[in-house]
């Protein structure tokens, strides 16, 4: 049960934020530029580092709910989401991904633990600045979302399909548009 | 020197906020509605929760700068100081000291909070918003701290700084930038 009254029906950080709709609206927001906005890094590879991320933190929730994002954006490859969090160094994916990752995981822990060296490697497989940015503001965003959704004690179905049959939704409809089907409606500006 | 080139001159997460505005904007809203909107916690308390995870996370830009902010709105830095050593014996209530142990929690791991964690802060009289907010505020410093830490922002080492920096949050929140 969570640890406050949330609306029931609502799993993992829905029902936390159709509890707190005005907190509910930037997140919301910011998670949509982070994984969805214009960029040179594709959704795909961008919901695996958001993945990644929840996986070190062991968020069920958000690990199962991000990969099957990552999943429905890479034509359903849920076996290279499964490899990416059991070791990416071996995943079928670019050297360049492979060295923000290492970037992510570090800022997982702690973003003092991101040396040089390993933007170094980053840019030498060609990631850039904006790249680089990205790849540490979803690892430290993804230490919110993770920490908000355990913290409350959310509801975290361990449901697989209905994690994939949401994860394809998400992908098609984005997060702030299907946003509106759960959080109250605004009120209307007199 | 920065990891990715940051535009000069600019100390903290206002480097990476110029960056990139994109992000920039919702993650200014979160910290204004979280730390400066009309709430039954005072900014003064909010902004101790924020100094003190920012504390545990040892970034040293967030803690100085809310540090500041909780200090400016609460008229001093004594109680600011005593709340990153050790808040159960610091000059604060009852209720926020529940909170704070709530907040603690979070930075490690939101799974760490137990039912009794919470039945404390209801006791003390927390609502479940500010519990919520609790939560919510711990898991942002979160990723503001790494945020700031990650791209190493320069964090000058300059008190009178951070006090002009910590009167501009207390008096305007977040949404626009401080440096001038």
């Amino acid at each position: 049960m969570p640890h406050i009254a949330l609306p029931e029906n609502q799993p993992g950080i829905r029902g936390a934020m159709a509890f707190r709709p005005e907190t509910a609206k930037p997140l919301n927001d910011l998670v949509e530029v982070l994984l969805r906005g214009q960029n040179s890094l594709s959704p795909g590879e961008r919901e695996l580092i958001a993945t990644y991320v929840s996986y070190l933190n062991d968020c069920h929730y958000c690990q199962s709910i991000h990969g099957a994002i990552a999943a429905a954006h890479l034509d359903g490859d849920e076996e290279l989401v499964l490899r990416v969090k059991a070791d990416f160094q071996y995943a079928d994916i670019s050297e360049k991904l492979k060295a923000l990752l290492v970037i992510a995981s570090k800022v997982q822990r702690d973003g003092k633990l991101v040396t040089a060296e390993d933007v170094g490697k980053a840019r030498s497989q060609g990631a850039t600045d904006i790249e680089i940015h990205d790849a540490v503001l979803i690892a430290a965003a993804f230490c919110m979302y993770n920490r908000y959704v355990d913290g409350l004690a959310t509801v975290q179905p361990r449901d697989e399909a209905m994690y994939r049959e949401r994860g394809k939704m998400v992908a098609r409809d984005g997060y702030v548009r299907i946003s509106k089907t759960y959080l109250p409606a605004e009120p209307v500006e007199r | 020197m920065a990891h990715i080139e940051l535009p000069a001159g600019l100390p903290g997460i206002s480097g990476g906020f110029a960056f990139r505005p994109e992000t920039a904007k919702p993650m200014r809203e979160l910290a204004h509605v979280l730390l400066h909107e009309p709430n039954s916690l005072t900014p003064g308390e909010r902004e101790l929760i924020a100094a003190y995870v920012s504390s545990q996370n040892d970034c040293y830009f967030c803690q100085t700068s809310h540090g500041a902010a909780a200090a400016c709105h609460l008229g001093g830095e004594d109680v600011v100081r005593r709340v990153k050593t050790d808040f159960e014996n610091a000059p604060v209530s009852p209720k926020l000291k529940a909170l704070l142990a709530i907040a603690g929690k979070v930075q490690r791991d939101g799974k760490l909070v137990t039912s009794e964690d919470v039945e404390r802060a209801r006791r003390e009289g927390a609502s479940d918003v500010e519990i919520h907010d609790t939560v919510l505020i711990a898991a942002a410093f979160c990723m503001y701290n790494r945020y700031v830490d990650g791209l190493d922002t320069w964090q000058p080492r300059d008190a009178g700084m951070y006090v002009q920096m910590g009167q501009h949050l207390a008096e305007h929140g977040y949404l626009k930038s401080s440096q001038r």
